[in-house]
């Protein structure tokens, strides 16, 4: 195999101190480093959102608990919710790519590359003054704390006279900032993939990772702007005494709800997308077959993108529209699935044929594969509208919603994790540590979120607090708490795999999983300029072509 | 050391997803047809009325359907791995390298599309039915309105106003006596939701939503607040109770009823009219005309208090009286920092209000 | 060594065309900006006639066309400079520029007084009815649009007066004006919805 050959090299900085490398790290613009500190900030925000959620966890596991007051225990789901949404998904999402589009289109960095630290430093800030709301909200009679409203924030509960206090103010502010992040970096990535690519990379020859985060960028510039707006308009409502949502005066608080799932919905597909994009790129080379129909993959994430600004009401099906509304929104929801199908069978066919290593890429991409059949086909129930008249507020969409955020996003950015990994850093993370990561997790994710479908069937409501006893509920609560924990554990053994792998994992050498895009031509960590000169490519993978001259893929293609 | 692992996989996966099946089976064909809800449990698969009995079927169609495609692609997608893993003596060769097929992508886009129709079908005639109901001529018409955090229930027709408690007379044996509900609120977003009867509807402020269902059995029919409305949203529970036509007709007489002057309990009265509460609480028959708490005049005929935080027994009501944040920490009713005399004189005049 | 040495390199002089990106970042920005316009007009559109209160669009709103001409007509003086500033000629571009400076800061006097009329003589505010609030947002939202843009040209005609400003700047004044005519059809829209549509 080619990678016997490559030569096995180790950058190391010669001799900084610490001092010196936080200060590289405060003026750097080179993109590998900006992705590492999206990724790593991510992380600290995913260790501080996922022990809000055991507290919550452990808060419903009996029912009538008083381990959590109801204020602390509301503003624990608020800011799980808001802070893994924003501060680790859009964070991931920016992290990945930031490090992966310019390596994997020969680029030297990003077409912006000042513009790209901004946006870092915009997220990080906006970041932190989320969690400033704990100290700095207070207002009058101490009222307000870290916000307490839901991580959509319905209107009027956001109203001055609902949430005293500044605590929404911090939500609308932080959120903002980050949001400014994100379109900062959506610009760069969409400037990098068509401006910088590489000599002979036409659009078609562009590796699926950053076709998808094309099509996801492209979805933050349209779908970011009905947040910011929104909230613009909350502002205004809360401090320049203005009516959009003040149904006092004539306002509407369902429109508040259109604004917000106009960006809400695609916002779940720009989270999922990216994963799916992990998937593409680490299947085909543990089947050892290049990917399935790419051009149909393409499309069908393309479709995806398109189709996914049209459902968005499908969160409101409780709200009270027209039937011919409903109905509508139902039928663009299925529609949505039929692409997003296509693509499971396209990873299937990728396999199907193959000969799979079960490496621990891929066997978070496996679990990510039944997870997502799962989680879309639960979607699918809450498409049919009578069905999810009764789901839709209850634990069976809480369920649904984390068998696509954790079982999906989350699997599909540890399979991520584990596969560029040694490139970013030189070395492989270790490997009995990862098992137990992805058996533990794995195990606790489906004890958790199998089970957390029940009490919805049983009428358990979202956010709540409590619940009496004779439900039906308790015991599905206390098993769903015990599978939080295992996730837990998972999670810390993942958080030491990084740390100790660093300084003591196995050298990796250029290309360790024998991959065919170009991040794998250089070295392990790359270059700070990437590449010694602009590659030219002449297919989807070039490093195929140069390890089997006798078969090129630009033959086929 | 990765043929066992892939077996694990198959070890692992299978049986956790059959218990879920084994689960959701268990769940949909949970427990005898109820006399309400037994212990309170609120399977919405054991539907007791209309529209949740329509709702289910479809559900169970919708179910099965995706059960067949979990069945399906899972069953592909195991059959895979298995059988294409890479074994000892592969080490040499690449697979051949297949590209894609376009018969393959056109057939396994045709087939979901099919399958996304015969949805579509399901669903639009399912939401037109439950929709498009129109209220017959022996409907009892009830408004809800949300408060933060308790349900106001008005009968405009039959000129009766309560709390928290919705009662409406049973249907079946050839009468129709289904209830239409407007749903409105006065702060903030909520949602009623009694599992058994109905799917959701929103109350939303400065809008009216309507909503229908027509019990079949007699029964009291626990429900929840199903949209986040603050501090103590958990704590805003609904009891539908379903009467027998008769009992529901006694029921109404009664609560049409203005409050009786009960001559035991004049110094509770004394006391609750000389301090505040008839600043939020209406008493039919009193100059208690305030309408930002719940409506007090038959305030004993109810089985909980404080939207089902409690139930209704002395006790509660005398700890609910003396310190209302003991019960429901954050609920819009204050301490009114009364002695205990005071408090114990409330409780004896509020017990009159049968 | 490594695989990259075995990469081929950039040998052929082949045609490789690919987009400039401050183009792409342009249009993407102007992208993103028109979805964020778009939620305010929708909100506009959505209450009109809501109002529970207060003047209605028809009492209060008088066409502004002096200041709808003067942004329009800016959004040609800039396409002159621009023209001029690709002949080198280099005196007139800063004439033009100017002008299209001058051109956008009477558009936002004339919006200032417009409000000022609005606000103490005939009693609307953000907070008076939905109307005042939809108004002032949309409206606010493109004028602080144009605010940034008439900054944006402030730098590069300060500059310019420094002779800062050379030839190879062509393509960064290129996407200021792509700025300023989106601002332009914004306010194309804007009135249309505000002082057309809406009255």
């Amino acid at each position: 195999m080619a990678s016997r050959e490559i030569a096995i090299t180790v950058e190391r900085q010669p001799g900084l101190s610490f001092v010196e490398r936080l200060h590289g790290l405060v003026v750097t613009v080179d993109h590998k480093k900006l992705g590492l500190m999206y990724v790593g900030t991510a992380l600290c925000f995913l260790g501080v959102a996922g022990l809000m959620a055991v507290a919550i966890r452990l808060q419903l596991a009996v029912p009538n608990n008083t381990l959590l007051e109801p204020d602390v225990f509301n503003r624990f789901f608020t800011m799980h919710g808001t802070s893994m949404v924003f501060l680790v998904g859009m964070a991931l999402v920016s992290g990945f790519g930031n490090y992966l589009v310019p390596l994997m289109t020969g680029a030297r960095d990003m077409a912006f590359p000042r513009l790209n630290a901004f946006g870092y430093w915009m997220y990080l800030f906006g970041g932190l003054l989320l969690y400033f709301s704990y100290l700095g909200a207070p207002g009058l009679a101490g009222h307000g704390s870290a916000p307490d409203v839901g991580w959509f924030a319905y209107a009027p509960l956001t109203g001055r006279a609902f949430s005293r206090g500044h605590s929404t103010d911090y939500w609308i502010l932080s959120l903002l900032l980050t949001s400014v992040g994100s379109t900062v970096s959506a610009i760069n990535v969409l400037a990098t993939a068509f401006a910088l690519r590489c000599k002979g990379m036409t659009l078609m020859r562009m590796p699926l990772m950053v076709w998808l985060m094309v099509v996801t960028n492209f979805m933050i510039l349209l779908a970011l702007p009905a947040l910011s707006a929104a909230q613009i308009m909350l502002l205004i409502d809360r401090y320049l005494g203005g009516h959009f949502f003040d149904t006092q005066a004539g306002g509407s608080a369902v429109i508040w709800q259109h604004f917000f799932w106009i960006f809400g919905h695609p916002e779940v597909y720009i989270l999922i997308i990216p994963a799916f994009a992990c998937v593409s790129e680490i299947v085909p080379v543990f089947s050892r077959k290049p990917i399935f129909g790419y051009p149909v993959m393409v499309g069908a994430t393309a479709m995806i993108g398109l189709i996914s600004v049209s459902v968005w009401a499908h969160h409101m099906f409780s709200v009270g529209m027209t039937s011919v509304g409903n109905t509508f929104f139902a039928i663009s929801t299925f529609m949505v699935a039929v692409p997003t199908g296509i693509k499971i069978f396209n990873w299937l066919g990728t396999m199907y044929g193959g000969r799979i290593r079960f490496d621990l890429p891929m066997l978070f991409c496996i679990a990510f594969l039944f997870q997502f059949l799962i989680a879309g086909l639960t979607g699918m129930m809450l498409g049919v509208v009578p069905f999810n008249w009764q789901l839709t507020d209850s634990y069976f969409v809480v369920a649904h919603f984390h068998y696509t955020l954790v079982g999906g996003f989350l699997f599909g950015m540890f399979a991520g994790f584990y596969y560029w990994y040694p490139k970013a850093v030189g070395r492989l993370l270790d490997r009995r540590l990862g098992l137990w990561h992805f058996w533990l997790f794995t195990f606790g994710f489906h004890l958790t979120f199998d089970t957390m479908h029940f009490p919805g069937l049983l009428g358990m409501p979202r956010r709540v607090f409590t619940y009496d006893a004779g439900r039906g509920w308790d015991t599905l609560n206390l098993i769903t708490t015990l599978g939080a924990l295992c996730q837990a554990a998972a999670v810390l053994l993942f958080a030491i795999n990084i740390v100790r792998s660093a300084r003591k994992g196995k050298p990796a050498g250029n290309d360790p999983w024998d991959a065919w895009t170009l991040e794998w031509a250089t070295t392990s960590p790359p270059p700070e300029y990437n590449f010694e000169a602009e590659p030219v490519v002449r297919s989807r993978r070039p490093l195929w072509d140069l390890k089997h001259p006798e078969d090129p893929d630009w033959k086929y293609e | 050391m990765q043929l066992r692992l892939s077996l694990h996989r198959r070890l692992l996966r299978a049986p956790a997803l059959l218990c879920f099946c084994a689960a959701l089976i268990v769940i949909a064909g949970h427990g005898e047809p109820a006399f309400g809800n037994p212990g309170g449990i609120t399977n919405i698969f054991r539907p007791l009325s209309q529209p949740a009995q329509e709702i289910k079927e479809t559900s169970l169609l919708v179910l099965g359907i995706c059960a067949v495609i979990f069945v399906i692609v899972g069953g592909l997608l195991t059959y895979t791995l298995v059988r294409f893993r890479h074994r000892a003596g592969d080490e040499a060769s690449e697979p051949p390298q297949i590209y894609g097929s376009n018969q393959i992508e056109l057939a396994w886009t045709v087939l979901p599309i099919l399958i996304v129709f015969v949805l579509i079908l399901v669903t639009s005639r399912t939401i037109a039915d439950i929709q498009n109901r129109k209220a017959a001529p022996g409907a009892v018409h009830a408004t809800v309105v949300g408060h933060q955090w308790w349900w106001e229930i008005r009968y405009p027709e039959l000129g009766i106003v309560t709390a928290n408690e919705l009662h409406v007379p049973a249907s079946g044996g050839g009468i129709r006596r289904p209830a239409f509900l407007k749903l409105q609120s006065a702060d903030v977003a909520h949602s009623f939701w009694v599992p058994q009867l109905a799917g959701k509807t929103d109350l939303i402020p400065n809008r009216v939503n309507l909503m229908w269902f027509a019990p079949t059995e007699p029964g009291t029919y626990l429900g929840n607040c199903a949209e986040y409305c603050g501090t103590q949203h958990a704590r805003m529970l609904i009891r539908v109770v379903v009467q027998p036509p008769e009992e529901f007709e006694r029921w109404v007489a009664e609560q049409q009823r203005a409050a009786a002057e009960e001559p035991g309990a004049q110094a509770g009265r004394r006391v609750f009219f000389a301090n505040s509460c008839v600043n939020c609480h209406t008493i039919r028959g009193t100059s208690a005309q305030g309408v930002f708490g719940p409506d007090l005049t038959h305030l004993m005929s109810r089985l909980t208090l404080a939207a089902g935080a409690a139930p209704n027994t002395p006790d509660s009501l005398r700890a609910w009286v003396r310190d209302p944040q003991g019960l429901k920490v954050g609920c819009l009713m204050p301490n009114m920092q009364m002695t205990d005399g005071e408090v114990d004189q409330i409780v004896s005049y509020l017990q009159t209000l049968k | 060594m490594t695989n990259e040495a075995a990469l081929p390199r950039a040998a052929e002089a082949t045609e490789w065309k690919r987009p400039s990106r401050r183009k792409v970042a342009v249009v993407c920005l102007i992208l993103t900006e028109t979805g964020l316009f778009s939620i305010f007009v929708a909100a506009y559109l959505f209450y009109l006639g809501k109002s529970l209160t207060g003047p209605a669009p028809r009492d209060v709103l008088e066409l502004p066309v002096l200041s709808t001409a003067c942004l329009l007509s800016s959004s040609v003086t800039i396409m002159l400079a621009e023209r001029a500033f690709n002949r080198d000629r280099v005196g007139l571009f800063k004439l033009w520029w100017f002008l299209t400076i001058a051109l956008a800061a009477f558009f936002l006097g004339a919006t200032a007084l417009e409000w000022r009329t609005l606000i103490y003589q005939k009693g609307l505010t953000v907070g008076t009815n939905l109307f005042g609030t939809t108004f002032y947002s949309l409206v606010g939202l493109h004028a602080s649009h144009v605010v940034v843009g008439l900054c944006l040209l402030l730098l590069v005609f300060v500059f310019s007066l420094r002779g800062y400003v050379t030839r190879m700047h062509r393509e960064r004044i290129e996407m200021i004006s792509w700025y300023w005519h989106f601002v332009d059809a914004v306010w194309v829209v804007v009135f249309m919805v505000v002082y057309v549509v809406g009255r």
